[in-house]
């Protein structure tokens, strides 16, 4: 047990590479093959990741550094900075850990029956992989470099996801669009990664950060670095590429390229709070942040409600919700130096905008997957040309109005819990944007509402008499996460205080992760 | 360990809602069972009635989505059009944005540093 923990980090990354490679020969041997090898690398990653968490949760950071005699060693004998790649796994690394996983696991059952009949799906499902293990080196890395790496992998496997319908000309183009926006995204994260090495000669985060002086190089790095992340995430006002990019991608793919948009968030929690944390003004960039997440939650909600196409209307609104997540973790930022704001509801406030990020990543990608679902039984995602549809498809109705209320902020589902710790401490902060958020939550309401009344009530169309409920498997995908939706809306305060409040914690205090590091270093 | 705490006091505990909403679900299916049972169904009883106008056929009587809340984007239309424009669906745009809202930052930071 001891040598799995120890090298969990490692084998959470490696496994589903190697498997990556194999399957394009697995899949030699037959569909059937190929999807038991993908279920049990993933579910044995997925028992790997729940190792992990216990154990951080219980010990604390966790490091790997890759090549040492001891995994824990980060610097080698003799030298005062490390220099070896390494993981660095803290609470809010494996909260990542924990979200990402899930969603892939859903994802791949969802697909499996999903793509029968359609070619090419040796490579699906080997850049399925490479985007697991691109998110995943992301939130575990410890060193600049890697992140750059990682994020190029899930990148470039995200674009070939995205385009994977080659048939259809919209996926090319979507796909196009995803890789514009990373390449250009990832070369300004190079150019800052550049100039930060070229000062202080390290790339772990935690040595930067022991040794940052804050100078006028180091905010142009942190410039292009939020710029680039931002983008990632889709941001408003650089959210444009979302839902070219969202729409078109395979259902079971469409949530894992969502889950990497959030792999970028998190990555702009961890430059922003860990390596820069501490001595910037906070209080500067943590408006930045709040401006950013109320444009993107105003800006995403206003343009969903008009959407036809039912996977663009959704792909607005993670838009929009991605706006909750920096509402609440910047209303944290903008008060972490003041400790009496940050006990009364800073800290509260980022719980919020960070479990939001499960809960959000969770009734979308299921919200996808029934949207896909219809496409996949009707053969269009316009909302005009449907009706009826609860009629023949139940479970995909039952999916859709879960997720519904559940984006919308209504009890008891887990987008409440989520959206009222933001109500509440951002109120305190300043009332306004706590009534936007309301209002965001009450247009997202309408819009939902609306797709549920055209595409599953009403009469029968005549068109789809004979449409059936979708396989068994895409039913068990969407039906993992509408249960994730339903616990974590009934069971909300343990799930924050399990594994929210340490990932907080994690980006509050910067100084376990720098001294994991560094704690041997002069 | 189902209830959300905020500064220290529960603010939402689902357990007790979910069972509110149990037992007024229960109250309201039992009311509702206490209705009128005694009308026929496929007579004239059940018919639209529409002013006298002819009833269109079950599928022409589907409002279609781009109909919902036309009021609401009819009383908006000044707002959609400037919120639409910068929408252009270009990928030059997209990195145009990108390199503007860099340089704003940039700007920010090392002026405010």
């Amino acid at each position: 047990m001891d040598y799995l923990v120890t090298h969990s980090p490692a084998l959470i990354v490696a496994l589903p590479l190697l498997a990556a490679f194999a399957i394009p020969l697995i899949s030699r041997l037959g569909p059937r093959v190929r999807a038991v090898l993908c279920l049990a690398v993933l579910g044995l990653v997925a028992a790997l990741v729940a190792i992990l968490a216990v154990d951080v949760h219980a010990v604390g950071i966790r490091l790997y550094t890759f090549g040492a005699t001891a995994p824990e060693m980060a610097l080698p004998g003799g030298y005062m900075v490390p220099v070896r790649i390494m993981f660095e796994v803290d609470g809010m690394s494996i909260f990542m850990g924990i979200v990402i996983t899930t969603v892939a696991v859903a994802s791949l059952i969802y697909s499996l029956q999903f793509l029968n009949g359609q070619t090419g799906q040796a490579r699906f499902y080997s850049l399925m992989m490479l985007l697991y293990v691109g998110m995943m080196g992301l939130a575990f890395t410890g060193d600049m470099f890697n992140m750059f790496v990682f994020l190029e992998i899930a990148s470039i496997a995200g674009t070939g996801l995205a385009a994977y319908r080659t048939n259809m000309a919209d996926a090319v183009e979507g796909g196009f669009k995803y890789i514009v926006i990373s390449a250009v995204s990832a070369l300004m994260v190079l150019l800052a990664i550049g100039i930060l090495y070229a000062q202080y000669n390290v790339l772990s985060i935690a040595a930067l950060a022991h040794y940052m002086q804050y100078t006028t190089l180091d905010m142009m790095a942190l410039g292009l670095l939020a710029g680039a992340f931002v983008m990632k995430l889709a941001g408003v006002p650089l959210h444009m590429w979302a839902p070219d990019t969202y729409t078109v991608a395979p259902a079971g793919t469409t949530p894992m390229i969502l889950a990497a948009s959030y792999t970028s968030m998190y990555a702009l929690y961890r430059i922003t709070f860990t390596l820069y944390g501490g001595h910037i003004d906070t209080a500067a960039i943590g408006w930045i942040v709040i401006i950013v997440g109320v444009l993107s939650m105003f800006v995403g909600v206003m343009m969903a409600v008009h959407q036809t196409d039912i996977k663009r209307m959704m792909a607005y609104h993670a838009i929009s919700q991605g706006g909750y997540m920096l509402l609440g973790v910047g209303v944290g930022l903008a008060v972490i130096a003041d400790p009496v704001a940050l006990a009364n509801y800073g800290r509260d406030a980022m719980n919020g905008g960070i479990f939001h990020i499960i809960n959000h990543v969770f009734y979308k990608a299921m919200l996808f997957m029934t949207a896909e679902a219809i496409f996949f039984r009707v053969g269009t995602r316009d909302t005009n040309k449907m009706g009826g549809l609860a009629r023949n498809m139940k479970w995909t109705a039952i999916f859709y109005a879960i997720g519904a209320l559940a984006i919308s902020g209504i009890p008891p589902f887990n987008g409440f819990a989520s959206k009222l710790l933001i109500y509440q401490t951002v109120l305190s902060f300043n009332p306004v944007l706590s009534v936007i958020a309301m209002f965001v939550s009450l247009v997202t309401l309408a819009s939902f509402a609306k797709v549920f009344y055209s595409a599953f009530t009403g009469p029968e169309m005549p068109g789809y008499k004979e449409v059936r409920e979708v396989p068994k498997s895409m039913l068990i995908g969407m039906g993992i996460l509408a249960a994730c939706i339903i616990l974590f809306g009934i069971f909300p305060g343990l799930i924050v205080d399990t594994i929210v409040a340490p990932a907080t914690e994690a980006l509050i205090n910067q100084a376990p992760y720098i001294n994991a590091v560094m704690g041997a270093a002069p | 360990m189902s209830a959300l705490s905020y500064e220290a006091y529960a603010v939402w505990v689902p357990i007790v809602w979910v069972a509110a909403l149990v037992v007024i679900g229960v109250i309201v299916l039992a009311w509702r069972n206490r209705g009128q049972k005694s009308y026929k169904k496929g007579t004239a009883q059940t018919d639209i009635f529409l002013s006298g106008i002819k009833v269109p056929p079950e599928e022409q009587r589907h409002v279609k989505a781009e109909n919902v809340y036309w009021g609401f984007f009819e009383a908006l239309k000044g707002f959609y059009s400037v919120l639409m424009r910068p929408h252009t669906g270009v990928v030059n745009d997209y990195i145009l944005w990108f390199v503007a809202l860099v340089a704003v930052a940039i700007l920010i930071l090392v002026l405010g540093a």
